[in-house]
């Protein structure tokens, strides 16, 4: 793949450093020069701009990272992760939704049921896919899942990636509210354990729909937020430009949700993000999830159950 | 050309709902004019035409429950400010207090108990004027205590929804109430008491896409908006035109979402008749004598 093709505008003293480091070496080659010590010079100042970079990510940029058009989806974790993966589709009453994917799978010995929102690789797949962004049937289709996934006694692992559910005609007639709040009541009662992995866009009601859950778990330069930045810019700053700010003033970065109880773990990312090296960042997210449901295994039902209401009964911010 | 061309009045937003000012109101609907006193013993339905306009949650607890039977509850819960949230229109709190003293209010909903013909309940009423009824952590938290009230004492639960959605002001934590009232929604369930959601205009977002969602039965005042995405949001996305009275009680009733359409005045008559079908029980001690029996809803306003 192409890094510089999806150039972000952080990235740039970046890749202007990397693209000398490349001319230095085809120098070196053709002209059999020994500039040795220059390339060490630039590649040691790469380094540390990379730090620099990716140490410091505001949470737009983060933002922008988390919907990097090469970062992993949901099909590339189940694929890594898994093996016998049989995707299941429909649910039942309308249609098939592409925007969200599942189905039961090998983790290692383990059964599980894996659901997760779908975003496509290139705009061909995006259209296909919505740009993850889901309709009611895929909400629907989730629940279908999960209730065989009750049945059957496969713990459920949610991958969320959504930039939301999509604002459409077809998806008020056919209740999309009322498909995400059932999911979330649902969910809350569901009698497997659940773990969620926030890996991209954790688009405000359309990511809640597949994410009440015993533990969730964020990859770094993940976001989960209760309205994107733009919208929310354009509501109080009259202005989508402001999505920086309201990114910032939203607290929607993975930090800040761990800090606020609303994630139990935030992943590590390679420098760059998880496109920078997919196979390591879907390491650490299979790591996690392992523990994850290693504990969650131990706990009998009806306490499972308990917990899980409690971890959300806690949320929130009062005075008495 | 442009010499004459007309002013464009379609600009100018016709939904301002709020109540003007003055003695005077007019009818969005019909263009008649009322008087406020009037309209307000009519519990703000503009009589000839049917127009709902929005009834503060005090109002609506007074019509819907037994006379001084409604007890709060949960009021001493306070809004704090957890994101510090830094907006371009002064701090989140400065606002609350805007709300506070423009509507007397503490927040955007009223929780508590009493009882509807002689049968217990536990009531949540939003109030679309303290910020759009939006639902952050008070909101959330205090509806939830209704829920889980309603489940310990085993008795009903009525929500009486209008909100514009989750608070931005208080991040996810605003997303979270909606996991929160859900799932103690899922408890009352379990327990087998009856939850009757009401519409009202406008009902949306988060809200819609949690506890207003959720009802045994769904009920909506006529002419809402009722939705999850905004209409201007979708139109926006899409580039297509909405049909003809989408998102509203009308369009959901049709497309399969609400039970019925009822008109405000019917609410309390309605409210117990499928309250008694669904197994509430009167309240122990019994109340003071009841009113001589209701009749049963007529069928021209089964809409």
């Amino acid at each position: 793949m192409n890094a510089t093709e999806y150039t972000l505008e952080f990235e740039k003293p970046l890749r202007e450093l990397e693209s000398q480091l490349r001319r230095l070496q085809e120098m070196s080659e053709e002209r059999r020069m020994d500039v040795s010590s220059e390339i060490q010079a630039i590649e040691a100042k790469l380094e540390k701009t990379k730090r620099e970079v990716y140490s410091g990510l505001s949470p737009w940029q983060r933002v922008q990272l988390a919907r990097h058009p090469r970062r992993p989806t949901a099909l590339d974790y189940v694929q890594e992760l898994f093996t016998g993966f049989e995707e299941l589709h429909g649910d039942r009453a309308y249609k098939d939704d592409p925007a969200i994917v599942g189905g039961p799978a090998w983790f290692g010995e383990e059964r599980l049921m894996v659901i997760g929102q779908q975003k496509g690789r290139d705009t061909k797949g995006n259209l296909r896919r919505n740009f993850g962004c889901p309709h009611p049937e895929g909400y629907r289709k989730a629940l279908r899942l999960m209730r065989m996934a009750e049945n059957f006694r496969l713990p459920v692992l949610t991958l969320i990636d959504t930039p939301g559910a999509f604002p459409g005609v077809g998806a008020e007639e056919r209740h999309v509210a009322e498909a995400i709040a059932v999911n979330v009541r649902e969910m809350s009662r569901l009698r497997v354990p659940i773990v969620s992995v926030v890996i991209g866009e954790g688009g405000s009601g359309g990511a809640l729909g597949l994410a009440v859950a015993d533990r969730i778990l964020i990859l770094e330069n993940a976001y989960y937020s209760v309205i994107s930045p733009e919208g929310c810019a354009a509501i109080l700053w009259k202005d989508r430009a402001h999505a920086p700010d309201a990114a910032e003033a939203l607290r929607l970065d993975s930090a800040s949700l761990r800090e606020h109880g609303v994630a139990e773990e935030v992943l590590p990312e390679p420098f760059g993000g998880a496109q920078a090296d997919p196979g390591w960042t879907i390491g650490q997210v299979a790591k996690a999830v392992r523990n994850a449901f290693l504990e969650l295994s131990h706990l009998p039902t009806e306490e499972l159950l308990e917990q899980r209401y409690q971890r959300f009964r806690q949320l929130g911010v009062y005075g008495a | 050309m442009a010499l004459f061309s007309k002013p464009q009045y379609s600009r100018v937003t016709v939904n301002r709902k709020d109540i003007p000012k003055g003695l005077w109101t007019k009818c969005p609907q019909s263009g008649e004019i009322i008087y406020n006193k009037e309209l307000e013993q009519n519990w703000m339905v503009v009589p000839k035409s049917g127009y709902h306009f929005p009834l503060p949650a005090p109002d609506r607890i007074r019509m819907l429950l037994d006379e001084n039977s409604w007890r709060e509850e949960d009021a001493q819960l306070q809004t704090r400010d957890p994101l510090q949230f830094r907006g371009p229109s002064g701090a989140y709190l400065d606002k609350l207090a805007q709300y506070r003293k423009k509507t007397g209010l503490e927040e955007a909903v009223l929780t508590g108990h009493g009882t509807l013909g002689g049968l217990r309940l536990h009531l949540a009423v939003m109030d679309f004027r303290f910020l759009g009824a939006s639902m952050g952590s008070v909101v959330g938290e205090r509806i939830t205590r209704a829920i889980e009230r309603a489940c310990e004492e085993g008795a009903p639960m009525v929500i009486v929804s209008t909100s514009g959605g989750a608070r931005m002001y208080e991040g996810i934590l605003s997303l979270m109430q909606m996991a929160k009232t859900s799932a103690a929604l899922g408890k009352l369930r379990e327990a087998g008491q009856p939850y009757i959601s009401v519409l009202t205009n406008p009902t949306m977002a988060g809200v819609m896409a949690s506890f207003a969602s959720l009802g045994d039965v769904i009920l909506a005042e006529p002419g809402a908006l009722i939705g999850f995405a905004g209409p201007r949001v979708i139109k926006e996305t899409t580039q297509q035109d909405l049909p003809p009275g989408f998102q509203t009680s009308e369009f959901l009733l049709e497309h399969g979402l609400i039970d019925q359409i009822v008109h405000r005045a019917e609410m309390r008559d309605r409210l117990e008749n499928l309250l008694r079908l669904l197994g509430a029980r009167p309240a122990r001690p019994p109340a003071a004598p009841k009113p001589e029996e209701k009749t049963s809803p007529t069928e021209s306003t089964r809409s």
